[in-house]
């Protein structure tokens, strides 16, 4: 689904962000810049965290602008804490069906398959610190593809990953998106995760959120902002 | 930064929060409208106001002056126990009141093990009851807590100081000088008025080894002004009197004394290089044994004289104990349905006053709050009839500020964590509540419950004011026994209730901590 970013200005403090931008339905966008440039920023006004100062959000035509955030059609994997330590790899995947748990017979076989799909069959009863950090990344993509929403926003969270382990996750990610249909904004500082998932890159600088652009011209050629930060 | 939204709403901790605002100022409200004010203050309420401040400086000035050279000796030496004697030293906290002075009339009083000695040497027996058996009372109560207080400062001295001093060669008189006195100085202004705000409301201790003209503190004198005069103008203005007393020492505590840590990190030791003299050593080694001494010797009296009667312990004891099981059992339950809500609602960093509502607990009397409440009920029902649901509020009242400390660090620490997570999930109000925010707060709630259930168990304050024969709780049982002189059954009680109390405490701190492990 498109989404589009309305003159939006994003306001954290002192600082400033202004977006005016539009991603293609479907699409898959890395989200680069500096650091405190307003990556996460942008991630928070679109996931509804932080009001919008100025302007609006519309997704698929739907404006979300004022939606509470469990309202608006996005699914986020964050940084970290994407897990309850209390709960089960299952339960961890079924509140992406239901948040109070009650789950059915139905939807209880909907999150087995949803384990079996990211590998993790026969571990739907083992607890967070049971698994590894892989693993654990794969519970939050299983409880990504229950969701089913339009949008999937993740604010770097393979970073604490190894290179390899790295190229995996954002493999299944998009293999998730695919099946979802859903578009992808994720934020990076390794051009090379750029390279991997995102045909374009939204570059994040200077207080400004520009219209994504192709990856692989924007990296090849980067603008004076970029280059100081990928230092090439 | 704009307000954040959070999973949970922001109502229900401000119903708690007025529930608790209603019931203290509307009973100071009726206290304050229900006082004598023309009578004046009499020469027994000026004596009243007069030895509740000295005894309380007094009580104060001890504590915190012995406390010093404990917790110098506690900060800089290793020895086998150290780790449970600071764990012990929070046990007080959670002792009733009234075993522990059994305890030391067994130890101080008039028959009891030092005069037994004294007597054997033709030397006259310890006279404890007066001031001073209420001023050895509290230092027993107290000590522990300033040497707590102390021992954080202390250990908020970087260790890399005391290892630079020692490459200068410093002594241990250069080090007090240097490093530990200034840390010191900060600390012992917050322990005076932290342990000064606690003895001016203090009831049974001067109830029991007080009382007479010379050694009648406010609150023993609302309860005796209550209890055999029954003259409720009068109690009211001495509850006003104690209001403002301990409402003023309370908020300078509160404003000295910057952190009251509940928390572990006070068993570590650290690496000193000075003090290795015989002389250092022994004088550390004479102020842990004494304060051990000092500590433990009345549990042990306890426990030695309680054992005989255990088993003949009279029906009335039986049946008071029940009564204070199902006390404590109503006061922890209305605490966590206070503190709960009202902790989540202060971790949402939303309606900054309910934290000062919290804190109301730890300025206010329970006996003005019982005179309030009295007053209240008494033109509409029998206030005798709800004397144990009032002592059970009341109760669940004054533990909040402790329950909210335990809380509210955590409860934000789970909604910073997993706020956002929950928010895009759609998990939010009850839901949140019992999927997250219960579960992760498990380990809180018990360890609080706890707290609350051994304070309630061992309460005697409101309860006094209200009870007739038939209803009595089992603290008010043994200081009934204590009264007609059958020690050996008050000291049996007591034994009990000491083991009710703790085992509250272990049951509840034991449930919260089992299951989950993460």
């Amino acid at each position: 689904m498109a989404i589009r970013f309305e003159n939006v200005r994003l306001q954290a403090g002192a600082f400033t962000l202004t977006a005016d931008l539009e991603i293609a339905s479907g699409a898959r966008v890395a989200v680069m810049g500096p650091s405190g440039a307003g990556k996460s920023t942008l991630l928070a006004g679109l996931c509804g965290f932080l009001p919008l100062a100025v302007g609006r959000i519309v997704i698929a035509g739907q404006d979300i602008t004022n939606a509470a955030p469990g309202a608006r059609p996005v699914a986020t994997l964050f940084q970290d804490g994407n897990l309850f330590p209390h709960l089960t790899a299952a339960q961890n995947v079924g509140l992406g069906l239901r948040p109070d748990l009650r789950l059915s017979g139905e939807e209880a076989c909907a999150v087995q398959t949803a384990l079996d799909r990211v590998g993790l069959a026969g571990l739907g009863d083992r607890k967070p610190a049971q698994l590894s950090g892989g693993q654990q990344s794969r519970v939050a993509l299983a409880r990504v593809l229950l969701q089913r929403r339009a949008v999937l926003a993740l604010d770097e969270p393979f970073a604490a990953l190894g290179p390899a382990l790295k190229a995996e996750m954002l493999d299944l990610v998009g293999e998730v998106a695919q099946e979802t249909k859903a578009t992808v904004l994720m934020i990076t500082h390794d051009p090379a995760d750029a390279r991997r998932l995102a045909d374009e890159t939204v570059l994040v600088a200077e207080g400004r959120a520009n219209p994504p652009a192709p990856t692989g011209t924007l990296l090849d050629d980067p603008p004076a902002a970029l280059q100081e930060y990928l230092g090439a | 930064m704009a307000e954040r939204t959070q999973p949970i709403r922001a109502l229900p901790g401000a119903i708690a929060a007025g529930f608790v605002l209603a019931v203290v100022l509307g009973a100071f409200a009726v206290v304050v409208s229900g006082a004598d004010a023309e009578r004046g203050l009499g020469p027994a309420d000026l004596a009243a106001l007069r030895f509740t401040l000295l005894q309380a400086a007094l009580s104060a000035g001890l504590s915190v002056a012995l406390a010093i050279p404990v917790a110098r000796a506690l900060s800089r030496r290793r020895f086998r126990g150290r780790t449970l004697l600071i764990a012990f030293l929070g046990a007080p906290f959670l002792l009733p009141v009234i075993v522990a002075i059994l305890g030391m009339l067994a130890v101080f009083g008039r028959n009891g093990w030092i005069s037994l000695v004294l007597v054997q040497l033709g030397l006259p027996p310890i006279q404890i009851y007066g001031l001073h058996g209420v001023v050895l009372a509290h230092v027993f109560f107290n000590l522990p807590l300033a040497v707590r207080l102390i021992l954080q400062a202390w250990q908020a001295i970087p260790a890399e100081r005391f290892r630079l001093a020692a490459q200068l060669g410093c002594g241990s008189r250069d080090i007090w000088f240097l490093l530990e006195w200034p840390a010191l100085r900060r600390a012992i202004p917050g322990a005076l008025a932290v342990v000064f705000a606690i003895c001016l409301t203090s009831f049974a201790v001067a109830l029991t080894l007080g009382g007479g003209p010379k050694a009648t503190t406010l609150e023993l004198a609302i309860y005796q002004a209550f209890r055999f005069d029954f003259d409720l103008g009068r109690a009211a203005l001495l509850g006003c009197i104690q209001v403002g007393v301990a409402g003023l020492a309370g908020l300078v505590a509160m404003a000295t004394l910057s952190d009251v840590g509940f928390g572990g990190g006070l068993d570590r030791s650290m690496d000193r290089w000075d003090g290795a003299g015989g002389l250092a050593k022994a004088g550390d080694a004479l102020a842990v044994c004494l304060t051990v001494a000092f500590l433990f010797l009345p549990l042990v009296a306890i426990v030695l004289a309680g054992l005989p009667g255990l088993d003949t312990l009279p029906a009335t004891v039986w049946r008071a104990a029940g009564v204070s099981l199902l006390v404590a059992f109503a006061s922890t339950c209305i605490l966590l349905a206070l503190a709960l809500p009202m902790a989540a609602t202060i971790a949402g960093a939303r309606r900054g006053w309910l934290e000062t509502v919290g804190l109301m607990g730890l300025a206010t009397s329970p006996l003005v709050i019982g005179t309030g409440l009295f007053l209240v009920i008494n033109p509409v029902a029998d206030p005798f009839l709800l004397a144990l649901p009032v002592t059970a509020v009341v109760n669940a009242i004054m533990a909040l500020p402790f329950a909210l400390r335990i809380f509210v660090p955590a409860a934000r620490d789970v909604l910073q964590v997993y706020g956002r997570l929950a928010l895009s999930l759609e998990l939010t109000g009850r839901t949140f509540w019992r999927v997250v925010l219960l579960r992760r707060l498990r380990p809180q709630i018990g360890f609080a419950a706890g707290l609350t259930a051994a304070l309630s168990m061992g309460d005697l304050g409101v309860i006094a004011m209200f009870a007739d024969p038939e209803r009595a709780t089992l603290p008010l049982q043994v200081y009934r026994l204590m009264g007609a002189y059958r020690m050996e059954s008050a000291q049996a009680a007591a034994l009990l209730l000491l083991m009710l109390a703790f085992g509250l405490f272990w049951l509840c701190d034991r449930g919260g901590r089992s299951g989950d492990s993460v």
